[in-house]
């Protein structure tokens, strides 16, 4: 599990690993709209999408249901072919080299197995060894490793059918990482899981990327995963790719607001201060959001000199509700 | 960089052998599903013996003549059958999803598909089509000469490719017809089914059409006529007798061609 070293000058070149410009996808949908009459429209899942992403970042590929984060995971493992624009993997064309890149890269299905359903966990990552022609001591030690860190040693030899949603989730996990991948996709990994499994899931990850230098793009629901593992999102509604770029950002984009929660010595009427407003009310205690970009300082100095303050506390703004925001924008477009 | 061809086989044993070993790990069930695949596809046969309890000759053929066509038949289709019985799933692998996951391996998809839940218990067709088949070249009273010696293992070779071909392209028709395991099964169970009959009693039309369109009439009618000497229903020139190797040779590659274009077809339409 050593992280391949290569010279500061291949590095340069190599150091983008995931490469996307202008992708399309485009979808016939026939629908009957009579007897025997056919409406054939054209979805577009995925409208011009383009990002890069170098070398050992964790990304994280959020958007609604519906908004193209398959289609393009499906694009960027070469099961899906663009309909338009270039996808470059690890300097691969997935749609021409599938099976080349497919040496290179792992990906977990929160909702579906890679691993063959009849077959105890040991027998299909023996069969992944040969289909992958993984050389003996690597797969020794990866699958030793994958064992102890995600605690499969007593799943083993249970058939991949009996395994609990998480026990299974590990298990494809481990099967994705045996051969090294360069790249690992992880469409909702944590779907379904409970607390104790998606801790664990999440430190095995942070682990891998940092021990091996993986480069992690996952699509996930749950925004604590991103909380936890990403330094970088992107949000992808309508096949467009709405906003790239750190957590923090996230939130001067979505305009959101923190909120100041004040407890004063007696009930007040709503507050009227410069920079804030109220937005609820109830007894002795009021709500005032403002701007999460400004300085909560002046705020609160500009409370405490006009009003009998007792106590404070600064609330930061759940992504949830930022993204909620740009999805909710986005949907009275629609 | 290593052939498609020698990938494919590659995959395909790996896949098999995986299977094989999971069975025989339960090796009474495995005896048991065997010989229960041997005594249902036998039923096949005891249909045709009751038939002959009442008469001696059907179209031109007698009971012996008549199980060398089920023996050849059942053998070929079984052989096809144990390689590639697994291709009518791959309708279900479309709409459930579970294609893709095979599009992520660095290995050729139709070996992936094919080599799916091998199982070994379809053994049991094979062995009773043989065993048909062995009673038959007793008992049909056949002029032996060496072509006709080397025709025999000949037809069930060239008729299990040529059930191959029909297996895969029936699969690759799945990427268009979302569904379409029940029309494959048509071509193949009832193929099967009427290659155990004489040429004969069936109608013209549809003597043409497993000749021309559908070539099932070279897995064993052809070639059969010529072994056991009777005349051709259709008066086709002699030498279509041998063109069995040939026609399972297009076969294949048409198969191969339809599959690459299935697959492809998939890729672009995700459905």
């Amino acid at each position: 599990m050593t992280v391949p070293v290569s010279e500061a000058a291949t590095e340069a070149v190599t150091d983008t690993v995931i490469e996307l410009d202008g992708v399309e996808k485009v979808f016939d949908v026939r629908r009957k709209a009579g007897p025997l009459r056919r409406l054939r429209t054209q979805v577009r899942a995925v409208d011009g999408i383009s990002f890069t992403v170098p070398r050992g970042e964790i990304v994280g590929y959020i958007g609604p249901n519906g908004a193209g984060k398959s289609t393009t995971i499906k694009m960027l493992t070469g099961i899906l072919n663009p309909s338009g624009g270039r996808i470059r993997i690890c300097g691969l064309d997935p749609t021409r080299d599938r099976t080349r890149l497919a040496r290179r890269i792992g990906v977990v299905f929160g909702q579906r197995t890679t691993l063959w359903w009849d077959l105890p966990l040991r027998d299909s990552y023996e069969l992944v060894r040969r289909m992958y022609r993984i050389d003996d001591a690597r797969y020794a030690a990866n699958l030793a490793a994958c064992v102890e860190l995600l605690d499969l040693g007593p799943l083993l030899e249970v058939p991949v059918r009996q395994l609990s949603l998480g026990q299974r989730m590990r298990g494809d996990i481990a099967a994705a990482l045996l051969h090294d991948p360069e790249v690992l996709y992880l469409d909702e990994p944590t779907i379904g899981l409970d607390v104790i499994s998606k801790t664990r899931v999440r430190d095995f990850l942070r682990r891998v990327n940092a021990e091996r230098g993986t480069t992690v793009l996952l699509t996930t629901h749950d925004l604590t995963d991103i909380e936890q593992l990403c330094r970088r999102v992107m949000v992808i509604d309508h096949g467009r790719l709405m906003y790239d770029g750190d957590l923090g950002g996230l939130h001067a984009v979505g305009d959101s607001e923190r909120t100041l929660v004040a407890d004063f010595a007696r009930e007040l009427p709503p507050v009227e201060i410069e920079g804030a407003r109220c937005v609820k009310v109830d007894g002795p205690r009021q709500w005032l959001a403002f701007p999460a970009q400004a300085s909560a300082a002046p705020l609160v100095a500009a409370v405490a000199a006009h009003y009998p303050l007792v106590d404070l506390s600064v609330r930061e703004p759940a992504i949830e509700d930022v993204i909620a925001r740009m999805y909710g924008e986005d949907a009275d477009r629609t | 960089m290593r052939s498609g061809a020698y990938e494919s086989v590659r995959t395909y044993r790996l896949i098999v052998g995986m299977w094989v070993r999971s069975t025989m790990a339960y090796r009474t069930s495995f005896v048991l599903t065997a010989l229960g695949n041997l005594a249902a596809t036998g039923l096949d046969f005891v249909t045709i013996l009751l038939m002959f309890s009442h008469i001696t000759v059907l179209g031109g053929f007698t009971l012996a003549q008549v199980a060398f066509l089920y023996g050849t038949t059942s053998t070929s289709f079984g052989i096809a059958d144990l390689l590639l019985g697994s291709m009518d799933r791959l309708g279900r692998r479309i709409r459930d999803g579970t294609l893709d996951t095979l599009l992520l391996r660095p290995a050729p998809v139709l070996a992936q598909v094919a080599a799916d839940r091998f199982a070994l218990r379809r053994l049991g067709r094979i062995t009773q089509g043989l065993a048909v088949l062995g009673w038959a070249l007793a008992h049909a009273g056949i002029d032996w000469t060496p072509v006709r010696v080397l025709l025999v293992p000949l037809t069930v070779l060239c008729g299990a490719a040529i059930f191959c071909a029909v297996f895969v392209a029936g699969g690759a028709f799945q990427f268009w017809a979302g569904d379409a395991s029940e029309v494959q099964n048509s071509v193949t169970y009832g193929g099967n089914t009427m290659l155990q009959y004489p040429p004969a009693i069936f109608a013209r039309e549809l003597v043409r059409g497993v000749t021309f369109v559908v070539p099932l009439a070279f897995v064993n009618w052809l070639p059969a006529l010529r072994v056991l000497g009777e005349p051709d229903p259709l008066g086709l020139p002699g030498w279509v007798d041998f063109a069995s190797p040939a026609v399972a040779a297009l076969c294949c590659a048409l198969a191969g061609l339809a599959w690459r274009a299935g697959l492809r077809s998939y890729r672009s339409t995700g459905s």
